[in-house]
């Protein structure tokens, strides 16, 4: 029971995780597993990625104080990881070099991923292109609709563009397609899974390719204030880029862990997308975790202004922080992270992506049980250039077409 | 009652084969999913596989996703799953087993699924999504009840893995034909046959054979190396295109594959 937090690598967090799928995809998460942790500590691959980083993605991100900002918040001080500088624009980007790095080991010519923003697929089509491998990009209809610029990008990296138009046409029937598509196509093609959910290894794996934005931040913090944050913060969808800020300081117990869903009109409404606050534990992606289902275990339909956060599922270690107490989880209504979105925009010039905006709205919650003068470290995981379109008809600043 | 295991023993034995017949309950309606399925044992259906309708069916293709979405508009409740079962065993003798997803029956209790599911009639459950590393709680459960228990293999499956899935099984053991989804198929992977030898070579268990079977050739050819054909999607098409009429001839002329 001395077993470190950060030190758990699955298949099972707690009770969650495991691999709810069918028998023909055991042999790829098999060969999946193998190859990860052969080369998960071989200076070789960790040199390689680094490497990537460094000259690529834009590694490592910086920190920035939003002073202003927190003049609206309260007597705290919050400080930005800023992975909305990296390249494509959001954390994403992290997970998919060390994927596509993986795939290219294995010998596959082919990666298919789903996307819910469009961030992950702009990652994923952007890897592909730079390691020379076809990309199919599964999204659901109304997804396609509501972020037509990222569609645009993913075309134009050389990707295609799949818009699925079965079940509630959103991400979570983006992952059923691909799955299916993986399934008939698993010998030359790698499943680039873009969130810390689904079957074992993807988030033990992509937990680690994302670990590096927490790596990187707490030697930022102690650099840059003397001491580690008080309280660290981040939107959880799927769960990607709050794992990864998490991890660093998962068995720093001093360090509050905060992630804010997506409440969408509220958590006490049927439109929302809280599923550790208002889900119960059931199977769907292949693993047991926190999810929004119906008495019948038929999985229900999330509702949130932000496509990335828009999901019914969460990833199992998230389930496992949140039974352990380990980290807290708040809802944040569709309201509050749009009224965080221009706030941070005129205090700090920074326009964050919608699905940020969660995180930068909980603060307010967060500052009201944290001590005079207490440090925030916030991941601001994506930029909002993609959502444009949606906050132009949501503040009027566009003209009727 | 006989077995779904005595029957495709004997049907082999006389050297008839079996065809085993897929119908999402609840499509269109629940009514219509009862009358469907005691035609499909009426007219040659030797084992019967009731699908529960489920919101994220990734073993499925676009046939039976559109039926069970259908099913699912038109109210179809996991209650409703165990009507359809008592009332197909009212009407006809042919062993029963269930499809479902895992999620559904670990919402309702998988102790209490599995009893409703016997004192319905059914004989067990086939779970495309539950392998047997994660199905302890299943596999004592079906235990006690004596229920069936069908985990699949595929042509991926290592030969580790054929022996732990299939000594799991009770009834058969799934055998996927192919590498992909359920759906008519014009020809049948010659790995279905391979995955057959596998099976045979490693175990003593029957195996049937899914994915991809909708012509009475295929159910003749399957027959030949397998204890069974299991066809899904063309009985669902048959119904969407002509009812419950369509669904009789079609199942007649599958049977027609059959020595």
């Amino acid at each position: 029971m001395t077993e470190k937090l950060s030190e758990v690598h699955g298949p099972y967090f707690g009770e969650y995780g495991g691999r709810f799928v069918p028998e023909p995809l055991i042999a790829a998460l098999d060969e999946l597993e193998s190859i990860y942790s052969s080369v998960r500590n071989d200076p070789e691959f960790v040199n390689e990625l680094n490497e990537l980083h460094k000259t690529y993605t834009g590694r490592p991100s910086i920190i920035t104080e939003a002073k202003r900002f927190a003049e609206h918040v309260g007597d705290v001080r919050i400080f930005l990881k800023r992975e909305d500088l990296n390249h494509t624009g959001s954390h994403k980007i992290n997970n998919v070099m060390g994927q596509a790095l993986l795939a290219k080991k294995m010998g596959k010519k082919r990666i298919i991923a789903e996307t819910g923003a469009g961030q992950h697929g702009v990652a994923s089509a952007t890897a592909a292109a730079y390691f020379g491998l076809d990309c199919v990009v599964y999204m659901g209809e109304v997804d396609t609709e509501r972020q037509a610029l990222n569609v645009a990008r993913m075309k134009l990296l050389g990707a295609e563009v799949i818009p699925v138009t079965t079940g509630s046409r959103t991400l979570k029937d983006a992952i059923n397609e691909a799955l299916r598509d993986w399934v008939a196509n698993v010998d030359t093609t790698h499943y680039l899974l873009g969130t810390v959910a689904g079957p074992h290894p993807f988030p033990t794996l992509v937990r680690d390719f994302h670990s590096i934005i927490g790596k990187e931040s707490r030697e930022q913090m102690l650099e840059l204030t003397g001491r580690l944050p008080d309280a660290v913060a981040a939107c959880v969808g799927g769960g990607s880029n709050a794992i990864g800020i998490f991890h660093a300081f998962l068995d720093d117990a001093a360090v509050q862990l905060w992630g804010f869903e997506a409440a969408g009109d509220g958590v006490d409404t049927p439109f929302h997308a809280a599923t550790l606050s208002r889900g119960v534990p059931g199977v769907l992606h292949g693993a047991k975790s926190y999810m929004l289902q119906d008495k019948d275990g038929q999985t229900l339909e999330s509702h949130s202004i932000s496509a990335g956060l828009d999901y019914p599922g969460v990833g199992p270690e998230h389930s496992w922080l949140k039974d352990l107490g380990r980290a807290n989880y708040h809802g944040v209504t569709d309201k509050e992270a749009m009224e965080a979105m221009r706030l941070l925009s005129q205090t700090e010039g920074i326009i964050p992506a919608i699905e940020t905006a969660h995180a930068l709205a909980g603060l307010k919650h967060l500052a009201s049980k944290l001590p005079a003068g207490a440090n925030i470290l916030v991941n601001l995981s994506g930029r909002g250039d993609k959502d444009m379109e949606t906050a132009g008809r949501y503040f009027g600043l566009i003209g009727d077409k | 009652m006989i077995s779904v295991e005595e029957t495709l023993q004997a049907n082999k034995d006389s050297g008839r084969g079996s065809l085993i017949g897929y119908y999402p309950a609840g499509f269109p309606t629940i009514q219509d999913s009862v009358d469907a399925l005691v035609a499909m044992a009426e007219n040659g259906c030797d084992v019967l596989e009731i699908g529960v309708p489920y919101s994220d069916p990734v073993m499925d293709g676009l046939v039976i996703q559109q039926a069970t979405e259908l099913a699912r508009e038109n109210g179809f409740g996991l209650s409703d799953l165990f009507e359809v079962i008592r009332a197909v065993r009212a009407k006809v003798e042919t062993p029963l087993l269930v499809m479902s997803y895992w999620n559904p029956v670990l919402a309702y209790g998988v102790e209490r699924f599995a009893k409703d599911l016997a004192d319905a009639g059914a004989q067990g459950l086939i779970t495309p999504d539950l392998v047997p590393d994660e199905a302890s709680k299943w596999i004592d459960t079906a235990k006690d009840l004596n229920l069936d228990r069908v985990f699949l293999v595929a042509p991926s499956s290592s030969d580790k893995r054929i022996v732990d899935n299939s000594g799991a099984s009770k009834g058969f053991v799934y055998s996927v034909s192919t590498m992909g989804i359920t759906g008519e198929r014009a020809n049948l992977d010659k790995l279905a046959k391979q995955l057959v030898a596998r099976v045979k070579d490693l175990s003593t268990q029957l195996t049937c054979v899914g994915v991809g079977i909708s012509t009475p050739v295929q159910v003749r050819e399957v027959n030949q190396y397998a204890d069974g054909a299991i066809v899904g999607t063309a009985f669902v098409k048959a119904y969407q295109q002509s009812g419950l009429a369509g669904l009789v001839s079609k199942t007649k002329e599958l049977a027609t594959g059959l020595g």
